[in-house]
Order: structure tokens, then C-alpha cells, then sequence
């Protein structure tokens, strides 16, 4: 569904995307690991065309996505940290994005209601808590039923009880046959959410293949263990300065 | 392009400034036009504001505002959205409300107490060179990625074009006096948007001691038809070309 | 008694001198014929069509009269009428095409050593020079209509054009595209009221060397180089207006060493420089406006103990310009609409004395070329800078009593 080829992105003379091929399926979920500053938001952006690639291409569907943006209608995207219009209230936002993504699908409502925002509609984002913000971020990236979902440390922030029903929500479309990818910290989120694992470092894919088989290479039942052991194997530590 | 334009006008007008703006320019046209009853010495002196306020609160407002708009901007990327219309958008929206807010607030009065032709033409030029600064004021914002930056830009542009272009201005008069200056003076005021205005609102004005000096060659240029279209044209691409690099800078941006 | 006294004047009324009448129709078909034929003391009347019989020469006291503008005709050769003689008018004529010469001053009208002669109510048209009179006295010029349409000036003469005369006077009449309008060169005593001076090539009205004359209601517009006057004294212009003079040196008003005159409520209006002054002294300017000039007045160093009194100075550029830092004339008492001071005492002038010349008004006496960045922030920053602390301006130039409000001129 999402095919990257070869994409090198740099910031003057940093390098952060360093020669990148990577092919996305639709029906599969990807966890996209890898330190700080490994490039994973990067990738993201790319994917979502925020960020353009220095060299490289990236294929949505099969078509070049530079200087389209029409494929954008498939996606939902959650950011790392959501930012939004200070001063419009929640239901103004939400409106909004329905007025600008006038899809044919009935929204789905479903986070919304789960996370009880409809109650906060007036509220201005200034007012919001940090939980709150990813509480919209999410409820607006399933809002438009889109068949590719990109998810940002969907988790970080919110409350358990959130952290579960956003899970659930993630898993439920999984099962509907969407690509999925999310990165996390929380390896163990991962672990129920995802089926397969990219890892970055230093703007490079070291590993990627499905979790099972990462498990089964390692020995490792537990996805953070088995990870942990795959690093130490190729040796992707940052040198420990003494 | 229309919901964009309709969000980004309704974030302006929510800010109050805008209001605040009209209000301020209406006010005080208005005390100009009661404290002195002769209406072209108001256009003189609503010259002042139109060379120099007008510029510096459209460049400064619009990249302030560019920035403000950060969040939108973003968030809209991640739609399925062009960025042109996003920025193009964004540019209409700005244009307009500042267009507006002066048409409103120095063009009120003037109606009311006195529509001379030199008036009409203040009004214009102050409406070019709204447009002018708010499309070098969205380029001060593509060009840099800090707000503080940004508005140090725009500054610097404001203050090139109000003061410093026109001691170059100065000081090459003062070096080439022994030469026939008049075309080349023309060429080089219609490199600085504001000095175009400017000269404009002189033929208005001072036109005995512009024939002074040039004899007919300004008057006859500006009256003529190739002037006015000139002048025009060369204000127009003094508000698309700053226009178009920024829209071209902008859609290659990393954001 | 009645008797008598009609007995008395009767040598000088025409009317008692024969009647003649030439027209195209006959009998008498030749004006020349006719002049030739009169007694001194005839009347000559000439009915209506086109008379080009060459030069025609007046000796004698006649006066002719033309009926519905009969046209005198030179065909671009000769000059039209001469005369030489005393108590002599002419009067409805229409005077076209005379020759054109760079050697002799060719005219509709020439007068030369002549008194008492009256040009009242004819039209010039495409004449060389149209009047020429020189060293004569006591003529009256009036109602005429001068035309031409060249606009190289080498191939146009004067209007009217006097030369070594006195007791003259000239009312009333329009001077367009000749040369110089109206050219006065030693000419005194004389009087100059209501004539339009318009659209001439080089000045509308250009004196010199013709003291005591007094100019009144006239208007000098559009014309080339504006109105100049020099090496003259005795000068009385009042009333008059100077308008939209413009040009490089193009002037409402100049005067090149005069002194000793009185320029009173005139009007400048429009012109690139409304008066221009060189070497001249002793004048008073009075209840004079200057509206929307380039320069009001340009008062070079040269002058000295000249007035400005209760004039107005509104919309010009520049209100007073110098070239020197020597203050030796009298600035009281004007309406100034750049002066920003206050009238505390309510006594309609104001408390703080006002500086005319403007500090951009100095540079651009050095470099012309620099009026072009007037009204720029720059400039209004170099302006007030000079207003706090004055360097270049003469200091001592001002007006002790600026008025708060316009002088009441109509």
C-alpha cells in the first residue's frame, strides 16, 4: 500500500533519513521503534508529505506522492504532540475537519463518545490538558474511517482507562483490515497492537520483519526483551562515552 | 480554498486587532479631518501613516499572525489538502482583512469630509502597498523557521524600504548631481515599492516642484497611458513576485 | 458759448475730416489707394474682405476703421501697417500672415517715432511680431487679440513688443504663443492693466530698463519661462496673477536686480517657483498669495532689505528657499499653513517665531534631483532633526509673528 524507495532526507548537514526502502501492507499493523532521534517522526512526516525527502520517493497506492495530496483523504494521522488553533474550541476543530474532509463515509463518532468529548466541545484548546489533546488528536484521526492509520505515541500521556479504549479502538481496526503503524516507547503496547516491527537507528531500518519471527530469532517471549537482545546482537547502542 | 479563507479570517477577527486597527486609523482620519478643514493638507498629512504606518503594521501583523497560524498550518497538512491552497488561503484571507480594515478606516472619513482625486489616490496606493507588505511579510515567514527571526525580517524589509533604499537614494543623487538623473531616478524609485507610491502622491501634491525639477518628463510619464500601466504593473509585481517565492518556498518546506 | 466751445474742439474730432469707404465692391478697392488719397483728419472706413496689398505707410493724423474685421493679408512677406504720425487709430482690422525675418522685426502694426496713437479692438493672427513701437509716447493699446501657433520661438517675434517709449498704455489685451507675450526695454511711465498674457514660448511679460511703470490685473499663465523682469526700479505690481509656471526655469515671477518697488495682493498660484529673486533690493511684498508652488519664493543671498508682510503661503512645497546664511531681509506677519507654533494669548499670531526655510529645501537648492524623495520618512526624520537642533538653516531668518490664521485677500 505504502511503498518508500530509497528516501534520504537531510537538514544541512544532518542526516536523518539515511536511504530508506520500506514496503507497508495494507492489513498488517508496524511498530516503528528505534531511539530518539532515530527519524521516526521524520518518516512519518514524509509519509504524510509535511516533510519532503531530500532523494527518494514514496508510493501511495502506486503513485508518486510529491506534489499530490489528494491521497491524504486515506489517511489518519495522530502527531506526537497535537497542535491546534489555540483559540477554537474542540467542536469547532472537529467541525471543521469534517467541513474540510468532506469524505462520502458517515464519521465515526465512536472515540468521541468514548472519550466523552462531545460534553467538552466548548472548550477551547488553550484550556486543554495535555491527556485531553491526544484525547482529540486520536477521536480525529478515526474520524474519517480511513484505511491507512498513523499514530504517533498514541499512548503517551493519556489516562489507563484511555490508554485501553484507544487500544481497543486501534485493534478493532486492525482486524478491519487497515494498515496501521504506530511508534511507541511502550514496547509492550506494541506488542498487542502491532504485527510487525521496523526498527530505526540513525536514520537506517536495521530490522524489520514480523514480531513472531523476531521472537523466535531471540528466544525472547516479551517483544521489549526480544528487542532489547536484537540491539545488543547488531550492536546498535550509542557508544557509551567515558 | 473558501473554508480555509473562512477559518483563517474567522481566527483574525477573533483576535480583535483587526478591529482595533480600523478603529485607530478611523479615529484618527477622523480627528484629522476636524482639526484642519482643508482636506489636502489631511492628505499630507495621512500621507505619513500611509508610507509608513500601513506598511509596518500589515508586514509585522501578517508574519506575526503566519506564525500564530502554525498549528492550523499543521494540522491542515495532514489533510488532504494542497499547500497552495493552504497558503494562498492564508494570503487572501490576511490581504483582504488588512485591506479592509484601512479601505474602512481612512476611507470612511474621506468620503464623508472630502473624496479629492489626490485622497482617491492615497487610498490606492495605501491599499497596494497593504498587499505589497503582507506578501513581503509572508516571505520574511517562509524564510526563516523562529517567529522571533521572522519578524526580525520583516522588520529589516520595512525599514530597507522606508528609510535605508532612500538614503542610497540620497546619497547617489548627491553623487551623480552633475548628471541628467531624471530617468535613472525613475528607474531606481521603481525598484522600492514605497517610493513608487510615494512619487505618485507627489505629482498629486507637489506637482509645481516636481515640474521644477523634471520639467514635463514625470508628469507626462505618469499622465501618460504607458505610465500609468507601468507604474501599475510594476506595484503588481511588487505584490506577486514576493507572493509566488513564498508560495514556491513554502511548498517545498519542511514542516 | 456752446458754440464756441464746439468751434474749439472742433480740429481734433474726426468726424469733421472726410468719410471714405473702401470695399471689394468698389468704387475704392485699394486701401493703399485710400491712404494715399487722405487728408490728415480723414476717416477711412474698410468694409469686409481680404486686403493683401504689401506694406501700407501711415504718415499722416487718419484713423481707420474696419467694418466686420476686414483681413489684412501678407502672404508670409511683407509687414502689414506702419506708421508715422500723430493722433492716429486703428481700429477693427484683422491683421494675418506677415513675412518672416530674422534681420527685421516684421509686424502686424509697427509704430516708430509716433504720439498719440490707438490700437484698439483688432486681431493678430500669425503675425511676426503683432505690435512693435519704439520710441514713441502716449499711445493706448487696448481690446486687441494676438495669436500665433509656432512653437519654435525663432520663428515667432513678441506680441507687443515696445521699445524706448513712454506714457504707454496697454488694457485689455490677450497675447497668446509669441515669443514673449508683452517686451517692455526702455520703457517708463507707463501703465499695464488687465491684459492675458497665456501660453506664450518664452515669457509672458519681460521688462528691462523700464522704470515707473505699474502693472495692474493682469494675468500671466502657462507660459513658457513665466514672467521676468530685470535691471529696473519703480516697479508697482498689483493684482496681478502669475500662474502655473511650470518648468526647470520656469518662473511665476523673476526679478534680477530691481529695487525700490512694490509687488502688493497678487496671486501665485501653481508655479514651479512662485517668485525668484537675484540682487534685488528694497521691495515690499504685501497681501500676496502663494497657493501650491514648488517654491513660494527663492530669495537668493544677493537680495537685501526686502519685506514679506502679511502674505499667505499655503500648499507650496517650499514656502522660502535661500542659497546663503546672511539674513538681510524683513520677514513679519505672514500666514504660514507649515506652522505647527500655538497662540496662547489669543491675540491671532502665534507665540513662537516661524523658520520658512526648510532644511530638504537647502538640499535640494544644492541637488534639484533630491526633490524627489520629498515627503519620505527619511527626509521628515532629517527635517525634524533640523527643526531641534538647526545647522544649516539661517538661523535668524523667521517670522516674529506668524499669523494664526489666513489673511482675508478677497
Amino acid at each position: 500500500m505504502i511503498s518508500i524507495k530509497n528516501v534520504r532526507k537531510t537538514f544541512g548537514k544532518l542526516t536523518v533519513l539515511d536511504g530508506i526502502d520500506l514496503t507497508l501492507t495494507a492489513g498488517r499493523s508496524y511498530a516503528l521503534v528505534g531511539p530518539n532521534g532515530s527519524g521516526k517522526t521524520t518518516l512519518i512526516k514524509s509519509i504524510l508529505g509535511m516533510v519532503l525527502p531530500s532523494a527518494g520517493d514514496i508510493y501511495f497506492d502506486g503513485t508518486s506522492i510529491a506534489r499530490h495530496w489528494q491521497y491524504r483523504e486515506k489517511i489518519g494521522y495522530m502527531p506526537q504532540i497535537g497542535r491546534y488553533p489555540e483559540n477554537m474550541t474542540i467542536g469547532q476543530i472537529v467541525d471543521m475537519m469534517k467541513n474540510i474532509r468532506t469524505g462520502a463515509h458517515t464519521p465515526d463518532e465512536e472515540l468521541i463518545e468514548k472519550f466523552k468529548l462531545a460534553g467538552m466541545y466548548s472548550k477551547r484548546m488553550h484550556t486543554l490538558s495535555g491527556g485531553t489533546r491526544q484525547k482529540v488528536s486520536a477521536a480525529l484521526a478515526f474520524l474519517f474511517r480511513p484505511p491507512v492509520l498513523i499514530l504517533d505515541e498514541p499512548t503517551a500521556g493519556l489516562d489507563p482507562v484511555s490508554v485501553e479504549v484507544l487500544k481497543e479502538k486501534i485493534l478493532a481496526e486492525k482486524e478491519n483490515g487497515k494498515l496501521v503503524i504506530v511508534t511507541s516507547h511502550i514496547l509492550s503496547d506494541l506488542d498487542e497492537l502491532t504485527t510487525d516491527l521496523v526498527y530505526l537507528f540513525e536514520g537506517r531500518i536495521h530490522f524489520n520483519d514480523t514480531i513472531a519471527a523476531l521472537k523466535a530469532d531471540t528466544q525472547e517471549p516479551r517483544l521489549g526483551r526480544a528487542v532489547a537482545t536484537m540491539i545488543r546482537q547488531k550492536q546498535l547502542q550509542e557508544p557509551v562515552q567515558h | 480554498m473558501r473554508r480555509i479563507i473562512q477559518y483563517v479570517l474567522y481566527d483574525i477577527l477573533r483576535t480583535r486587532f483587526m478591529l482595533l486597527y480600523t478603529a485607530l486609523l478611523f479615529i484618527s482620519t477622523l480627528a484629522m479631518f476636524q482639526l484642519d478643514n482643508d482636506p489636502s493638507k489631511v492628505v499630507m498629512s495621512l500621507l505619513n501613516i500611509v508610507l509608513m504606518v500601513i506598511p509596518l503594521v500589515g508586514i509585522v501583523f501578517t508574519t506575526i499572525h503566519f506564525y500564530n497560524s502554525y498549528e492550523f498550518i499543521e494540522l491542515m497538512l495532514a489533510q488532504p489538502v494542497d499547500r497552495k491552497v493552504i497558503f494562498l488561503g492564508e494570503y487572501i484571507a490576511v490581504a483582504c482583512s488588512l485591506s479592509i480594515a484601512f479601505l474602512l478606516g481612512c476611507g470612511l472619513p474621506i468620503l464623508l469630509y472630502g473624496a479629492t482625486p489626490a485622497a482617491i489616490t492615497l487610498l490606492c496606493c495605501g491599499t497596494v502597498l497593504t498587499l505589497v507588505f503582507v506578501s513581503l511579510a509572508f516571505l520574511a515567514a517562509v524564510l526563516t523557521r523562529d517567529k522571533a527571526k521572522a519578524i526580525g525580517v520583516a522588520l529589516l524589509f520595512w525599514f530597507y524600504f522606508s528609510l535605508i533604499y532612500d538614503g542610497f537614494l540620497l546619497w547617489f543623487v548627491y553623487a551623480f548631481s552633475d548628471y541628467p538623473l531624471e530617468k535613472v531616478t525613475l528607474a531606481l524609485i521603481a525598484l522600492n515599492p514605497v517610493d513608487l507610491a510615494r512619487v505618485i502622491m507627489l505629482l498629486q501634491l507637489d506637482i509645481s516642484a516636481l515640474m521644477g525639477y523634471t520639467g514635463a518628463f514625470y508628469k507626462s510619464f505618469f499622465g501618460s497611458h504607458t505610465g500609468i500601466l507601468l507604474s501599475t504593473t510594476l506595484l503588481a509585481v511588487w505584490i506577486a513576485l514576493p507572493c509566488y517565492l513564498s508560495l514556491h518556498i513554502f511548498s517545498k518546506k519542511d514542516l | 458759448m456752446r458754440l464756441i466751445l464746439l468751434l474749439y474742439l472742433l480740429p481734433v474730432l474726426p468726424l469733421l475730416g472726410r468719410t471714405v469707404t473702401v470695399s471689394k465692391t468698389g468704387p475704392l478697392t485699394s486701401l493703399k489707394q485710400a491712404v494715399a488719397q487722405a487728408q490728415p483728419g480723414d476717416t477711412i472706413r474698410v468694409q469686409a474682405g481680404t486686403y493683401a496689398e504689401g506694406n501700407i505707410v501711415i504718415e499722416k493724423s487718419l484713423v481707420l476703421l474696419g467694418e466686420h474685421y476686414p483681413v489684412l493679408d501678407g502672404r508670409h512677406k511683407d509687414e502689414l501697417l506702419t506708421v508715422h504720425a500723430r493722433n492716429v487709430i486703428i481700429q477693427g482690422f484683422r491683421f494675418v500672415h506677415t513675412g518672416i525675418s530674422s534681420i527685421h522685426d516684421l509686424a502686424g502694426v509697427r509704430i516708430l517715432d509716433s504720439e498719440a496713437v490707438r490700437i484698439r479692438g483688432n486681431q493678430f493672427d500669425d503675425t511676426f511680431f503683432g505690435i512693435h513701437i519704439s520710441n514713441s509716447s502716449h499711445c493706448r493699446i487696448e481690446d486687441n487679440t494676438l495669436h500665433a501657433q509656432v512653437r519654435v520661438e525663432h520663428q515667432v517675434g513678441n506680441g507687443i513688443h515696445l521699445w524706448k517709449c513712454q506714457h504707454m498704455t496697454l488694457h485689455n489685451n490677450r497675447v497668446h504663443g509669441h515669443r514673449d507675450g508683452i517686451y517692455f526695454e526702455f520703457v517708463t511711465n507707463s501703465l499695464i492693466t488687465e491684459n492675458y498674457s497665456e501660453g506664450n514660448l518664452r515669457y509672458g511679460l519681460h521688462f528691462m530698463f523700464s522704470h515707473n511703470n505699474e502693472y495692474r490685473r493682469n494675468t500671466f499663465e502657462n507660459n513658457g519661462a513665466g514672467v521676468a523682469v530685470m535691471y529696473t526700479y519703480g516697479v508697482k505690481m498689483l493684482d496681478n496673477t502669475f500662474a502655473h509656471n511650470w518648468g526647470s526655469s520656469a518662473y511665476g515671477l523673476l526679478l534680477k536686480d530691481i529695487r525700490d518697488s512694490e509687488v502688493h495682493h497678487n496671486r501665485f498660484i501653481q508655479n514651479s517657483v512662485g517668485i525668484f529673486m537675484e540682487g534685488s533690493s528694497r521691495i515690499r511684498f504685501t497681501q500676496n498669495e502663494f497657493d501650491g508652488n514648488g517654491y513660494a519664493v527663492r530669495l537668493q543671498a544677493s537680495c537685501d532689505d526686502n519685506t514679506f508682510q502679511q502674505n499667505n503661503f499655503q500648499a507650496n512645497t517650499f514656502d522660502l528657499a535661500t542659497n546663503g546664511t546672511l539674513v538681510l531681509n524683513h520677514v513679519d506677519g505672514n500666514y504660514w499653513d507649515k506652522y505647527q507654533g500655538y497662540d496662547l494669548d489669543k491675540d491671532h499670531i502665534g507665540d513662537v517665531p516661524f523658520h520658512p526655510v526648510s532644511m530638504y529645501s537647502m538640499v535640494v537648492e544644492q541637488m534639484p534631483a533630491a526633490v524627489l524623495l520629498w515627503r519620505s520618512f527619511l527626509v521628515l526624520l532629517m527635517d525634524n532633526a533640523e527643526k531641534a537642533i538647526p545647522a544649516i538653516t539661517p538661523e535668524n531668518l523667521k517670522d516674529n509673528s506668524p499669523a494664526m490664521t489666513p489673511h482675508d485677500l478677497h
